[in-house]
């Protein structure tokens, strides 16, 4: 591979290319040969760009780990346009694009409407997702985090539910309240050091009572888009009323961006605050873990009964998060990949049944092994492994933020430990009550998955299993993170 | 002799008031049978007189009509980014005009005159020729905004800005003429050198005052609605950039120029002056139906943003709202092109209602329309996100966090009606077709948009670095 190759540039910007071309286009065209081009244009972009991705794994070196494929170019002042990849945003980016073309996949027939508009508003998020992890400049990482909200706010308020417009203003002003406050942190944090380079921040030393309100405003952003008790109350909505594909791309990376950000910036740049604040966030993790996990068992929908185990899944990444041992730390990375896979599936599993039946309400089902044997098959493989069943991905990462957990608080462990409890509850509760018992009329003539709908599930069941047993690789590609981080918080707690 | 050196110095404004002057003379000769001819010349003179402006660039500072006139690089930028904006408002507004039989040639000389009003302003280095100057723009202001003479409304706006106007200009009036009394002089540079004194500070924040009215800031910005709804669309988009631009880079030039060694007298009025314009514009915004109101709205809120690198009182401040204003001043007449669009087979419409479901029939346009709407409120990656990153960073170099923090919060509010109209575009039921706008207002629509989308990878690094270049 040639060393001025600008990979990351390529992988991050092809989608929003491929974006511009169809939008260039469709000032001239438009009509169903029209669509279909689109979306056999979209697929295949989205599947070279998770082709490039799998070469930039491949070609991330483990034994020298850092940051590597840097490309950076001055941009205005002292901010630069600089990309890059560790191993935790090289298993992000894999993740993201891994999941886009099964998202396209999955709306191909479910898009009927606006079509151009669809896919250019999923290529643009793909470049503005891949950007995210990427991004080794502090200015670059706000504007592709940023940018985000307005394809996902578009693609919840076109080709979302019935309450989409509130949901979509919901989900776009709660995230941008946090992210505004982060603006004004970055720009103290350039103001202080004259630089936004994320490597060098991550040594510069700011004053401890500087740090708290610089720590504050970063959690105020990413504790949203995670999103922690008690501001997760938007992603239920946001999730509920998002189209299928939507709702994946929305657990399965969205979330992840407020994970990396603590990894990335909290923890390295502002110690002393985040030592300051540890308790907290654990409590709040629990919290999360216990409380989410008891409102799930009360949904009758299903899309709300998963976000909310979404709430509780991602408390598992903080408390792993915050209890700066390396086992919690590299628990936190495996369960942010584990839940992007986990939870797509079941946004793609309901996903299904509502295309077939156009209703979420788990009492309008019941009795589809009947009817449906490979899709409850399937179903089981997700609901197992979002139980955290030894043996798919799920367990792995319970069970390693559990073991960091104990060392950091015993009480918060023993807290979270039932909410893998109650996790077991909703769960199985939800699947006895859609697959198992007798059949419900009202599907009686419900169709098994189609071959399409097999070919985005048969690769995340393959990819839960598999991580289930060999959870080695992306442990690896966590290790040195886990390791620096650890050893920089081994002098700072008590 | 150095008179003839004097109007090389002063050439913009010579030409355009040259210009008006002859174009008084055609247009009572040959009568409204000119006013197309003369309205495309004056597009040429604005343009021109920008031309002028630019091309003494890296002249330094230079003085004319002994002293009481000066062009320096900073200026020359300013005075040709305002004379090109006139002119791009004037060109756009002609078909607007001519549908609206409003065209006749008093109309461009008006806009040549308030431009050339403004020119004199912004170079003005005596009290007395600033004030001639912000006179100038004014008393042509008041007569475009009631150009619609057949309109109620119309003559309600120029009646209001008129009045609130002279009001305005009285109090201005009144503080210059303590700031002659307690620093002996009117001339810039006696002035800055002048010891602070209680006279003087009341003389200073009556001047803020009276600038605050021109810029449209809170609590000075009752008029700014109804005269944005009132006047005819073509009038506003003129308003809304090129006497806008100028009027905020005056008081930037006056705040950071002669009283720059006496900040501690002006600062905090002109932060309170800069809270009050966002959280205004904000707040008012969020319950517009009228697009121009909904726009009036938020030019208050804007301008509060570009005085925040007023009230920094830094040469980094200055910058910042150099660039804000940049930036803004282009995005605004890029809104203003879509609004000049906005026409049905009937005749024009204006309310939020009507761009319903625009996607649809105009994919185009709605992405335009979209990407200017976003830029304004500053969300990444657009152009705007400079001017907020900007002016925020030179407010938390001068200590000013909490105006940066209530920004901040404005800007999450503002989002709040640029998502509803985005709502409106994107999602809503299509309300109507719209009628094919003329060339030149698409052209301004597309081009803006395309500076809104690519500004900031493109723009950002030389307009910083020009910017650096301009204010040391």
């Amino acid at each position: 591979m040639s060393e001025t190759f600008p990979v990351l540039s390529v992988l991050t910007w092809l989608p929003a290319g491929v974006a511009a071309l169809i939008a260039l286009v469709r000032l001239g065209f438009s009509g169903p040969a029209f669509d279909a081009g689109v979306k056999a244009a979209t697929l295949m972009t989205t599947l070279a760009t998770f082709a490039l991705s799998l070469f930039v794994l491949a070609g991330y070196d483990q034994t020298a780990g850092g940051f590597q494929f840097v490309e950076a170019f001055s941009w205005f002042g002292a901010i630069q346009y600089k990309l890059g990849v560790d191993g935790l945003s090289v298993a992000l980016v894999v993740l993201t694009t891994f999941l886009v073309p099964l998202c396209i996949i999955a709306s191909l027939r479910a898009v009927t409407e606006r079509v151009s508009a669809y896919m250019i508003a999923f290529l643009l998020l793909e470049t503005l997702m891949i950007g995210v992890f990427c991004a080794l400049d502090l200015v670059l990482f706000y504007l592709f985090f940023e940018g985000g909200l307005i394809p996902m706010f578009l693609i919840i308020g076109i080709w979302g539910g019935k309450n989409r417009i509130y949901a979509a203003f919901k989900f776009f002003l709660y995230t941008l309240l946090g992210s505004l406050l982060m603006l004004v942190a970055v720009i103290v944090m350039y103001v202080q050091t004259g630089t936004t380079d994320i490597v060098a921040l991550q040594t510069a030393e700011f004053a401890p009572g500087l740090q708290t309100w610089l720590w504050l405003a970063f959690a105020a952003s990413f504790a949203v888009k995670l999103p922690m008790f008690p501001v997760h109350t938007w992603l239920p909505d946001a999730h509920v009323e998002a189209p299928t594909a939507g709702s994946v791309i929305l657990a399965g990376v969205l979330l992840k961006m407020g994970g990396y950000g603590f990894l990335r910036f909290s923890l390295p740049m502002f110690p002393d605050a985040s030592v300051l604040f540890q308790p907290a966030m654990l409590a709040l993790s629990v919290v999360a873990i216990v409380y989410a996990s008891l409102v799930a068992f009360r949904q009758t929908d299903m899309k709300k009964l998963i976000a909310y185990s979404s709430v509780a899944h991602m408390g598992f990444v903080t408390l792993g998060i915050f209890s700066f041992t390396v086992e919690g730390l590299q628990g936190a990375v495996f369960q942010m990949i584990s839940h992007g896979v986990i939870s797509s599936a079941l946004f793609l599993i309901v996903g299904v049944v509502y295309d077939r039946m156009h209703t979420r309400e788990i009492a309008a089902y019941g009795g589809l092994v009947h009817r449906m044997p490979v899709y409850a098959a399937m179903f089981m493989v997700f609901s197992m492994a979002n139980v955290g069943l030894p043996g798919t991905s799920g367990f792995v990462g319970e069970f390693m933020t559990l073991a960091g957990g104990f060392q950091a608080s015993t009480l918060a462990a023993v807290g979270a430990t039932l909410g893998v409890i109650f996790s077991a509850v909703y769960m199985l509760t939800l699947y006895r009550r859609t697959v198992f018992g007798e059949l419900n009329p009202a599907v009686a003539g419900i169709q098994d998955v189609s071959a399409r709908e097999v070919a985005v599930l048969a690769p995340l069941v393959v990819l839960t299993l598999l991580l289930g047993v060999a959870p080695g690789p992306v442990l690896a590609l966590s290790q040195p993170l886990a390791d620096t981080l650890a050893a920089q918080f081994a002098g700072l707690t008590p | 002799m150095d008179l003839i050196a004097s109007f090389q110095t002063a050439a913009p404004e010579a030409i355009a008031i040259g210009f008006a002057l002859l174009g008084v003379l055609a247009g009572a000769i040959l009568g409204d049978r000119a006013s197309d001819l003369i309205t495309r010349a004056a597009v040429l003179a604005l343009a021109g007189a920008g031309v002028a402006s630019l091309a003494g660039m890296w002249g330094g500072r230079v003085e004319a009509f002994g002293g009481v006139y000066v062009a320096t690089d900073l200026l020359r930028v300013i005075k040709g980014v305002v004379y090109f904006l006139a002119a791009g408002a004037l060109a756009m507004g002609l078909g607007f005009l001519r549908s609206e039989r409003l065209l006749r040639y008093e109309y461009a000389l008006l806009v040549v005159l308030a431009t050339a009003g403004a020119g004199v302003m912004l170079s003005a280095s005596d009290l007395t020729v600033f004030y001639l100057g912000l006179e100038l723009l004014s008393i042509s202001s008041y007569v475009l905004a009631a150009f619609n003479r057949d309109s109620q409304r119309s003559a309600e706006a120029g009646l209001k800005y008129f009045v609130l106007g002279a009001l305005a200009s009285g109090l201005m009036l009144y503080g210059m003429s303590l700031i002659y009394g307690f620093a002996g002089s009117t001339d810039f540079e006696a002035i800055a050198a002048a010891d602070a004194s209680t006279g003087l500070m009341f003389g200073v924040v009556l001047l803020v005052c009276g600038l605050a009215f021109k810029a449209s800031a809170a609590p000075f910005h009752m008029w700014v609605p109804d005269v944005y709804q009132g006047a005819p669309s073509a009038v506003v988009a003129f308003f809304a950039t090129a006497p806008k631009v100028a009027a905020v880079m005056v008081f930037a030039g006056l705040m950071l120029g002669p009283f720059q060694s006496k900040a501690a007298l002006w600062q905090d009025v002109v932060a309170i002056i800069a809270a009050a314009s966002m959280v205004v514009g904000a707040l008012g915004a969020l319950t517009q139906n009228n697009v121009k109101r909904l726009l009036a709205y938020s030019s208050v809120a804007n301008v509060g943003f570009a005085l925040i690198g007023v009230a920094a009182a830094s040469s980094q401040g200055y910058r910042a709202a150099l660039i804000y204003m940049m930036i803004y001043g282009l995005t605004s007449l890029g809104l203003f092109a879509a609004v000049l669009s906005m026409r049905r087979s009937d005749g024009m419409v204006e309310t939020m209602a009507d761009l319903g479901g625009l996607a649809r029939t105009r994919p185009g346009f709605a992405v335009a329309i979209s990407a200017l709407l976003l830029s304004v409120g500053g969300i990444p990656p657009l152009f705007g996100f400079l001017g907020k990153w900007v002016v925020f960073e030179a407010g938390l170099t001068s200590g000013l966090t909490w105006l940066v923090l209530v920004g901040a919060v404005a800007a999450v509010v503002s989002l709040g009606y640029y998502l509803r109209l985005l709502k409106t575009i994107w999602i809503d039921p299509t309300a109507h077709t719209f009628e094919r706008a003329p060339a030149g207002v698409t052209l301004a629509l597309s081009g803006t948009a395309v500076v809104a989308v690519a500004g900031l990878a493109v723009l950002a690094g030389p307009i910083t670095r020009l910017g650096g270049q301009l204010l040391p």
